[in-house]
């Protein structure tokens, strides 16, 4: 594979705007890597063929780094450094499997599994495992909040614990419109779904993140209900949620009732028929209905995001064939 | 942007608050009223957006003259701005000084930290429960609410308390030390007298006679001195006055409009004038003094005493011998950073100064939240001038034409005090365009914080300014490079800028002459604690830890020190027997330790070292910024596996054992400072003070003695 179409394949870009970048060499677990400058320690790691965790990295988004999750080990460097975001520089020495990162993941996963429900979240049962985690060591996790109990929570200022249970994010599910849930009991907090709604895809502005620590949460302003706050339903928070905490209504009821099914699933890409601009959507379909939509992410022009009209006007498909 | 707004109408006195700072909304768009004009024109755009760094300031004034953030206030705030409503939310919601919910007008924060805390405040706050009652939110009807918080930076004379009152204009009262009496008699409960007709005229003398009411000396059973004195309880210099010349001059309350002051110059009814900032200098006219030479000798409201005082002579060097040669003379002087990271002052300067992108813009970090930092304040409540005219050298050097001094929300006289000095240096050309004749344009804004430690951070800074959440960046780019607004920026901690006056007046070379080789010049210890004479000390680097408590008069009578706290919460402690310690850069590492921003916090051997830690470990609790998991999450389950071992002593090993490894990745893994060293103070009480003697022997020859309660 060439550089260019490297980045075709990352980017989506299909026209190089610059020249070809030069080579960088550097030392990955002992084995020497050559990757264009500029480039992340990450995609140096994956032209290694090594398989490194993330999280709250994207591939359409700026990296956050926020979860700790890819750390590796830099020599000579005082702390451990986030793979998704830094950049590479000639001669660096990264260890991806040392003690000190293989440490720190698993201690992430763990302080991620005792404080958040990871149960759709995906590969995270894998991970948990390979690295040895053990969340439960924290203690029995304390009670979901009521709905809405985290929203008040203020800054600087919390409960003292009793150390008998560990504290969570649990809490019950929003469900306050027609189109999409937002199960917070299992959100990571990786900022993608601010940064799709905000200045990097959708300018819309719909939701950030309110509080501080451990109770900071994402919200619309003052915690108002989504129909009455800015979002537009254009669904690109789901489209970049990691974990499952923003999904479908469709999908959220089916999980509910048990029938989701995704080894039942088809999926298939065509053309949004709603205007001239030819976004892309993939229709998941069960048992002949459509659950969900996404979009491809290489897509050099929409990198995954549609409207709402893409996203959710699916029903009529639908609503047809029963009539 | 296509922003999406409420349909609440702000409150008169909501609007009033925004429009003092912004100016009347100009059209519709903005929240003003519908005119023809605004069929004819869009609003947007760069110019729109450009105003968000106003977004703190503005919630400032709503918050300091309602007392709360409404949906409407923030809505409107928002479309002044041209902010998102959710992003201004949650910038809100990121400071604990800001409520979104409605709440009496006076809020009182009574400081439950380290120091505070080996002074006695476990037994104010047990009484302010029963007297004032239960503390956390109330109701609009309520008088008053008060909070546990966060070191207050008045360490000296704790337990400390601050009481603010939002209003045309906002007052507070600093009540240090605090006692229950006076607390009660803030919170209105105790103080009928304090009737609104009361308030303004005599407000303050009513204030002071009040405070003269015996102080109940139960509130004192744990402090460091016998109860019973309204003195401080660790034994203040006794010259204190107890009258500030700032609030004796006019007590009449000044319409805000006329003034360059944020705070009103009444007392909150009730409480007791605070002690001038000498009070917290017991070497105050020491001739030897480098940096508090001022403090105490010379008004620090004035401009005239600063300049018969030597004032800016350091300036007129400074553009005696341009900018490069200055960044020489700090080069030279060896200079390192005194906020905590020991970064070399010239270097940073130097880098700043030859980026080629332009503005560049320097910050002064004043936001002094460090458990057991009080210099800061103390610097600038003292002796203002020196900062102002220390920022203008640094800005003439670096090539900057706009300072901002971010001061901590909770230092109410300092940013009077702060305020005073800008308005007068402007007025005399010292600041502004064409700086006495030179050409050079600079001037200095000042942006309080809101109550967040994170803030302190550099890069939580300018995010801050720029009016986002106070969220760390990860560097690199480092500031020099992109800092604020993305241009580069030199962040220097106050104590750092103040010691380029006698840079430029001794010469680099000359100044390096004080201290040790690679510790050079005069440096500030922040003494707090179980100590009889707490306070601010100057002392040239090389000084042992031993030679500063000597000065400071030691242990009260009868008392050991099991442990001193060097650097704060995110310092370490070393154990009452190793004194020997120098206090330089180099020596506390040596010694495994750190410097860190020159908290030396005495614990004497009556105090509960299992409370201190618990207390530590909910500050970083609290003040993580919530970015990344290891900090956020670790910082929770470090406090809960805390309370397990000092509550029940079953289990301890595994607690041992998972506080070690998730102090390991909050050490290695976090984003910021602030993550990686929230697990410092608690291993070093583990292996250096061996407080949990369960755990099999280390090598650093612990005492074993048990330190939880019972
Ligand atoms: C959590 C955290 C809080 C900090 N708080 C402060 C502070 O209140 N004041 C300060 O000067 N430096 C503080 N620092 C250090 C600053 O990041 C920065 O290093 C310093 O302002 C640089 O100035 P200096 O070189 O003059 O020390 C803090 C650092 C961290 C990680
Ligand atoms: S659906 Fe679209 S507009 Fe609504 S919150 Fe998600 S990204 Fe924002
Ligand atoms: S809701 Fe999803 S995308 Fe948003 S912060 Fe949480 S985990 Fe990340
Ligand atoms: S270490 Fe803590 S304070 Fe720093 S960025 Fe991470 S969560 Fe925020
Ligand atoms: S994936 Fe790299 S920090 Fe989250
Ligand atoms: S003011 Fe209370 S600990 Fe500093």
């Amino acid at each position: 594979m060439t550089i260019q179409d490297d980045t075709v394949r990352r980017t989506g870009m299909s026209v190089p705007l610059a020249p070809p970048r030069r080579l960088v060499e550097l030392s990955i677990d002992g084995e020497t890597i050559a990757v264009p400058e500029g480039e992340t320690i990450l995609t140096a790691c994956e032209t290694a063929g090594k398989d490194i965790p993330t999280l709250c990295y994207g591939d359409t988004l700026t990296p956050k780094n926020a979860c700790r999750v890819c750390v590796v080990e830099l020599e000579g460097a005082r702390v451990l450094a986030p793979a998704c975001s830094r950049k590479v520089e000639a001669g660096m020495v990264v260890k991806t499997d040392s003690e000190r990162a293989r440490h720190s993941r698993k201690l992430v996963l763990e302080l991620l599994a005792s404080s958040v429900d990871l149960s759709t979240t995906p590969r995270a049962a894998e991970w948990l495992e390979s690295y040895g985690a053990e969340p439960e060591r924290f203690g029995p996790a304390a009670a979901p909040a009521a709905i809405g109990e985290r929203d008040k929570l203020h800054a600087g200022a919390h409960e003292l614990p009793s150390g008998e249970a560990a504290a969570t994010v649990h809490q019950p599910p929003k469900v306050d419109n027609e189109l999409y849930v937002r199960d917070y009991a299992k959100c990571i907090l990786c900022y993608k779904c601010v940064d799709a709604c905000g200045e990097q895809w959708q300018n819309t502005f719909a939701i950030g993140v309110a509080g501080r620590g451990f109770d900071a949460r994402i919200s619309t302003e003052h915690n108002n209900p989504l129909p009455d706050s800015a979002c537009v339903y254009c669904g690109n928070c789901i489209e970049v949620c990691p974990t499952g905490a923003l999904s479908f209504k469709s999908e959220f009821d089916r999980r509910a009732e048990g029938s989701w099914d995704e080894s039942r699933q088809t999926q298939t890409t065509t053309i949004c028929t709603y205007c001239g601009v030819g976004c892309n959507v993939t229709l998941h379909v069960q048992d002949n209905e459509i659950v969900k939509v996404t979009s491809p992410h290489e897509n050099p022009v929409t990198h995954g995001n549609l409207c709402i009209k893409g996203r959710f006007g699916f029903q009529h498909v639908q609503n047809r064939r029963r009539d | 942007m296509d922003l999406r707004f409420l349909d609440a109408l702000p409150s008169s006195e909501e609007q009033a608050a925004v429009d003092a700072v912004l100016g009347p909304p100009d059209s519709a768009w903005v929240g003003g009223a519908r005119t023809e004009d605004d069929l004819r024109r869009a609003h947007g755009g760069h110019a729109a957006r450009g105003q968000r760094h106003l977004l703190l300031p503005v919630l400032h004034a709503v918050n300091d003259r309602v007392g709360y953030l409404s949906q409407a206030a923030l809505d409107y705030v928002c479309r002044r701005l041209t902010v998102p409503p959710a992003e201004a939310y949650g910038v809100a919601t990121f400071y604990a000084m800001f409520a979104v919910r409605e709440r009496p007008k006076k809020v009182m924060h009574v400081c439950t930290d380290i120091a505070c805390k080996a002074l006695g405040s476990d037994a104010l706050v047990a009484e302010l429960e029963e007297r004032v009652g239960h503390h956390g939110p109330r109701g609009a009807d309520a008088e008053v609410e008060w909070h546990h918080s966060p070191c207050l930076g008045m360490c000296e004379r704790g337990p400390a308390a601050l009481t603010l009152e939002a209003g045309e204009p906002p007052t507070y009262a600093v009540s240090a030390p605090a006692t229950c009496e006076v607390l009660a008699r803030l919170g209105g409960r105790a103080a009928p007298a304090a009737a609104p007709g009361d308030a303004s005229a005599n407000g303050h003398r009513e204030g002071a006679e009040v405070g003269l009411a015996p102080v109940d000396g139960a509130a004192f059973t744990g402090a460091a001195e016998p109860a019973g004195a309204a003195a401080p309880p660790a034994g203040a210099p006794a010259d204190a006055s107890a009258e500030p010349p700032a609030r004796t001059a006019d007590p009449s309350v000044e319409p805000a409009a006329a003034s360059p002051l944020t705070f009103g110059t009444a007392l909150i009814p009730g409480g007791e004038p605070e002690p001038p900032a000498e009070a917290a200098v017991p070497q105050a006219g020491d001739p030897e003094l480098v940096l508090l030479r001022r403090i105490g000798t010379v008004d620090p409201e004035s401009l005239d005493d600063y300049r018969a005082a030597g004032g800016y002579n350091a300036l007129r060097q400074a553009f005696k011998i341009g900018p490069a040669r200055v960044i020489q003379e700090v080069l030279d002087s060896g200079l390192v950073g005194r906020g905590g990271a020991a970064f070399p002052t010239g270097r940073k300067w130097d880098a700043t100064a030859r980026q080629p992108d332009r503005p560049k813009y320097l910050i002064c970090n004043a936001d002094e939240s460090e458990p057991g930092t009080f210099k800061d304040r103390v610097v600038i409540e003292g002796d203002p001038f020196s900062l102002v005219e220390s920022m203008t050298i640094a800005g003439y050097a670096i090539g900057a034409t706009h300072g901002y001094v971010y001061l901590r929300g909770e230092y109410p006289r300092a940013l009077q005090r702060l305020e005073n000095a800008l308005a007068a240096a402007r007025e005399r050309n010292l600041l502004g365009t064409d700086i006495l004749g030179t050409g050079f344009d600079f001037d200095i804004e000042v942006r309080r914080g809101a109550g967040a430690y994170i803030c302190g951070e550099e890069t939580a800074i300018f995010n801050s300014i720029e009016g986002e959440r106070g969220e760390p960046r990860s560097k690199p780019p480092f500031p020099v490079e992109k800092g604020l607004f993305g241009k580069p920026t030199v962040i220097n901690n106050v104590e750092t800028l103040i010691n380029v006056l006698p840079i430029l007046e001794m010469g680099g070379p000359g100044y390096a002459a004080i201290g040790t080789g690679r510790s050079t010049g005069p440096k500030l210890f922040c003494v707090s604690g179980t100590v009889r004479r707490p306070g601010i000390y100057e002392l040239p680097f090389g000084a042992t830890l031993r030679e500063l408590l000597e000065l400071a008069g030691g242990a009260p009578e009868g008392r050991e020190i099991r442990a001193v706290l060097l650097g704060g919460a995110a310092g370490g402690f070393v154990r009452g027997d190793e004194l020997d310690i120098p206090l330089t850069f180099e020596g506390t590492r040596e010694a495994g330790t750190t410097l860190g921003s020159g908290v030396i916090l005495v614990l004497d051997d009556t105090v509960d070292l299992g409370g201190v830690l618990l207390r530590i470990a909910q500050f970083f609790r609290d003040e993580s910024c919530g970015q990344c998991v290891p900090c956020r999450v670790g910082t929770v389950r470090q406090e809960e596996a805390l309370h397990r071992m000092v509550n029940a002593p079953a289990g301890r090993r595994t607690d041992l054992t998972l506080l070690r490894e998730v102090g390991g990745a909050m050490r290695d893994a976090s984003i910021c400072g602030l993550g990686q060293t929230a697990w410092n103070a608690v291993e070093s009480a583990i292996d250096r003070l061996g407080v949990f003697p369960l755990e099999p022997a280390g090598g650093s020859g612990g005492t074993s003695a048990g330190t939880e309660q019972p």
